[in-house]
């Protein structure tokens, strides 16, 4: 690459890692949007703008290009335009959902989407900067490296496993009141419905670990997101006209235990405790009460 | 959200009045049978007040 001038070999070794960036950040699975082809191509093409946008900006700033930096605050405005789309279409199919994602989980999963663009040009403007610096693309490389690795822990979050204990609760019906262990859920009135939950539902108990996990279980989006990950891997036995046939989650008022309803197709209760357990924590739920200063 | 009756379904008609229909029934199986029809015209959920009347409410 020597023949290549100096600047323009650190700005392709800082798209390059920019670009290898977004691509490990865009992990795929069923609890994640894209899940689609299309989805893929928006993003890997923001994610090309985004690294070169990195890339080049310390080449012209070294060539006291000072306007350039401008041009990062046009980025800025247009990555955030990146979370009002994805927040704008997630909330338009999440209309026609069985189990709803709610609006804690849109939000949350639409500002992972701007972040990471943000990774993207810190992890590009790095290694180019390392290019520029030490006047070679393999040092260049060497400080990418590092920066994927640093990206790979910062991007992950906490899962549900880390603030609470998961559990099997029974599922009763008194009269019409249906309970998982002691935790009341709901009043169902029709006999049909009282039959269909006996045969297929599951109750589960999640037992905080801490005073923050259980203000961070009592959020209503973080509720929805457990549901709604769980009826989304494991099926779910709903349908229009069936409003009886609804997932809950409900409190314990006394010690924040949350009994969650649950209407898989798979009844595997391991299953279940697994998708339970790695739910991400929203953070738009996080509370931590514990760490306030007085 | 607001909750809405949309219909009271009881074999007591005279402990009950206001806005909803009230649909009159003789017995409790009539009492299950009707509100099961209109659970699933209204898909809204039908709640027993207590033995002798259901709700159907709009969550």
């Amino acid at each position: 690459m020597s023949q290549l001038g100096h600047y323009t070999e650190a700005i392709i070794i800082g798209i390059l890692f920019g670009l290898i960036a977004r691509i490990w950040m865009l992990r795929t699975d069923y609890r994640q949007y894209p899940t689609y082809p299309h989805g893929y191509i928006i993003h890997l093409s923001l994610g090309l703008i985004a690294a070169a946008l990195g890339a080049v900006a310390v080449p012209a700033l070294l060539e006291k290009d000072f306007t350039a930096v401008t041009f990062l605050t046009v980025a800025a405005q247009q990555f955030r335009d990146v979370r009002n789309m994805e927040r704008e279409m997630l909330l338009n199919l999440d209309e026609m959902e069985l189990v709803p994602r709610g609006k804690s989980y849109i939000e949350g999963i639409a500002m992972v989407f701007e972040g990471r663009n943000y990774l993207t040009i810190f992890t590009s403007l790095l290694t180019s900067l390392a290019a520029v610096l030490f006047k070679s693309w393999w040092s260049g490389s060497i400080v990418g490296i590092i920066v994927l690795l640093l990206i790979r822990f910062i991007k992950s979050g906490q899962v549900i496993r880390e603030i609470a204990d998961v559990s099997e609760g029974e599922i009763r019906i008194e009269g019409p009141n249906l309970y998982v262990d002691d935790i009341y859920i709901m009043n169902i009135g029709l006999d049909d419905n009282k039959k269909h939950i006996l045969e297929n539902a599951l109750g589960v108990v999640l037992k905080p670990k801490n005073a923050s996990g259980r203000v961070t279980l009592g959020n209503m989006g973080q509720r929805q997101a457990i549901i709604h990950n769980v009826s989304t891997i494991l099926g779910v036995y709903r349908d229009t006209g069936e409003p009886a046939l609804l997932p809950l989650a409900k409190r314990d008022l006394k010690d924040g235990r949350l009994g969650i309803f649950l209407l898989p197709q798979d009844r595997n209760i391991k299953e279940v405790f697994e998708v339970i357990n790695l739910t991400p924590v929203l953070e738009g739920a996080v509370r931590q009460p514990t760490q306030a200063q007085n | 959200m607001e909750s809405k009756i949309l219909a009271v379904i009881t074999m007591e008609p005279d402990n009950i009045a206001g806005g909803a229909p009230i649909f009159k029934v003789q017995n409790r199986e009539e009492l299950q049978q009707t509100s099961f029809t209109l659970e699933k015209i209204l898909d809204a959920n039908a709640h027993e007040v207590n033995s002798q009347t259901m709700i159907l409410v709009r969550h």
